[in-house]
């Protein structure tokens, strides 16, 4: 499978393999042609997760990662990108309809943004709320104490 | 802005019909506190008359950071946490995030250990389907079925209560294994209570399977089809109920659930009514499974080598397991420190929520209530 993405694509992929689990980082420019291939040539049918990591010291700050899994084949494979600050990635709603609250949910905790979501809001936390809190610079405590103090009428929420 | 805020901010102007009898679209809130949603669930729901148009699920109440948690504790440290996600089903879930540690780890549990953690979390399974079942039945209008199971669930959890402890929120395995031996008599327990459950299953279903309010309130009521499933990731006895025989004991399994006999339920309408019986059948095969445990249960060591420092190589894992929900998945990436530094839950009641919408639209609003019970969610894993 991997053989023939190289050879459409090129150098924009790569196959990685961790503790018998495959996974590929590839190249954000192959979205969202990449997920749309993985899910018609080779049958993986079911998005299991979408998700981030955060590392502050990299270029490219986010990782982003969907989890998908193949009822006919009965295998996973992890896809991973990189993407920096501010950048937006393809929404995979069209492709899975199940990424629709996963891409919420991404957007909540890291604050990446994904292109042609039909409904681009947070989900967990209210919608004023400031900060992403799944960030590493976000403290294990810190708050948006203005929403706080106008919504709920305390002082902090700790 | 949304259908129903856009309705809602109309309203506010002033803007109405004539007369209210002219006024056919009607917005109404469901919860956040309403008995039926299982919690602190609000459902925005677009009415005409009885039928719903739309909906749309705000969720985030109980939201308190779990994954944020998991990043600024230890691997055992993080491991009571797991258990306040899906609470009516906390062995599933610290089955899940041992196994997925100790992958990371490339650590395996002895086998004494599994079968503990199998007949534990099995026990766990049928406990969680109890509870939906009798409060799914108080949904709808038959109180009976709630004393019934929450009598025979008091049970499971006195077991629990005497294996460990805890009856809600145990803490049963650790990273590497599980902390306590059973308890003298464990063994002849868990069977007296396999043969008194037993005929308890049969007598739930005479309260309910043939009976006319039962079937007339979910048969045919929340249809969803197996494409639809897979597009929308619902997985469980959700899945399971709309033909697709799909089960991660069995797709890929884990702990020792390859050595059982057991098979999976399955019903080919995706209706409520069959995700009540596929819940029942599940309930019999769990007790197999655990017949046969309790049977062959070898003695040795219940806890692996783990170092008293769990520090896991750089690199990520995927771990997932069937919980009675559906797909517990989770992701860990580890960067060699004592604490995990990213930790993704994939929670399935969040998921599985998702295909609320379609499930109920075109049908009355009587119908939300029996499709948000069929869903079997749990909102503290809902929003973790």
């Amino acid at each position: 499978m991997v053989a023939r993405f190289k050879r459409q694509y090129g150098s924009g992929i790569e196959a990685l393999s961790y503790l018998g689990q495959n996974y590929m980082v590839v190249d954000r420019s192959l979205l969202p042609n990449l997920l749309m291939q993985l899910r018609d040539d080779e049958k993986f049918d079911y998005c299991v997760d979408v998700t981030a990591v955060h590392y502050p010291k990299r270029e490219k700050q986010f990782d982003v990662v969907w989890i998908l899994y193949s009822f006919a084949k009965n295998e996973r494979v992890r896809v991973k990108t990189m993407i920096g600050e501010g950048e937006s990635l393809p929404s995979a709603v069209s492709i899975w309809p199940t990424c629709n609250w996963l891409e919420r949910e991404v957007f909540d905790m890291f604050g990446i943004k994904f292109e042609g979501h039909p409904d681009m809001k947070r989900i967990l936390l209210p919608d004023g709320w400031n900060g992403h809190p799944l960030r590493k610079d976000y403290g294990i405590i810190q708050q948006d104490k203005e929403w706080v103090q106008i919504n709920l009428g305390i002082e902090s929420g700790q | 802005m949304t259908e129903a805020t856009k309705y809602l901010s109309h309203l506010e102007l002033g803007e109405r019909d004539e007369t209210f009898l002219d006024s056919n679209e009607l917005i109404i809130n469901m919860g956040p506190q309403h008995p039926a949603t299982h919690g602190v669930l609000r459902v925005i729901l677009k009415l005409d008359g009885e039928k719903v148009l739309g909906t749309e699920c705000v969720i985030g109440y109980l939201h308190r950071g779990v994954e944020k948690i998991a990043e600024n504790r230890t691997y055992p440290m993080f491991n009571p946490y797991v258990d306040r996600m899906d609470y009516v089903a906390a062995v599933s879930n610290g089955l899940g995030y041992c196994e997925a540690v100790e992958k990371l780890l490339n650590i395996q549990a002895p086998p004494r250990a599994n079968y503990i953690r199998v007949i534990l979390t099995e026990l766990n399974r049928i406990a969680s389907h109890q509870l939906w079942l009798g409060t799914h039945a108080l949904d709808i209008g038959a109180i009976t079925p709630l004393f019934y199971t929450f009598r025979d669930r008091e049970e499971i959890l006195k077991i629990f209560e005497k294996y460990c402890g805890a009856r809600l929120t145990t803490h049963a395995f650790r990273i590497g294994g599980c902390l306590y031996e059973t308890y003298e008599g464990f063994e002849r327990e868990v069977k007296k209570f396999c043969d008194f459950v037993d005929p308890k299953i049969d007598e739930y279903e005479e309260l309910l399977t043939t009976n006319r309010i039962w079937v007339e309130r979910t048969k045919g009521v929340g249809v969803i089809s197996a494409a639809d499933c897979k597009a929308l990731g619902v997985t469980g006895p959700v899945l399971r109920a709309s033909g697709v025989k799909w089960d991660i004991r069995k797709a890929l399994p884990y702990a020792n659930y390859s050595e059982f006999d057991f098979e999976i339920p399955t019903r080919e309408t995706g209706d409520t009514y069959d995700r009540y019986m596929v819940r029942m059948a599940e309930m019999r095969q769990s007790l197999r499974i655990i017949r046969q445990a309790v049977e062959r249960i070898p003695e040795g060591p219940i806890m692996a080598k783990v170092p008293k420092v769990i520090k896991p190589p750089v690199g990520e894992i995927y771990h997932s397991i069937e919980a009675p929900k559906g797909e517990l998945g989770y992701f860990i990436v580890s960067d060699g420190s004592t604490q995990p530094y990213r930790l993704r839950v994939r929670p399935p009641s969040f998921v599985n929520l998702q295909a609320l919408d379609l499930m109920v639209r075109g049908q009355l609003v009587a119908d939300v209530i029996a499709v948000i019970g069929t869903l079997d969610i749990v909102l503290g894993e809902v929003d973790r």
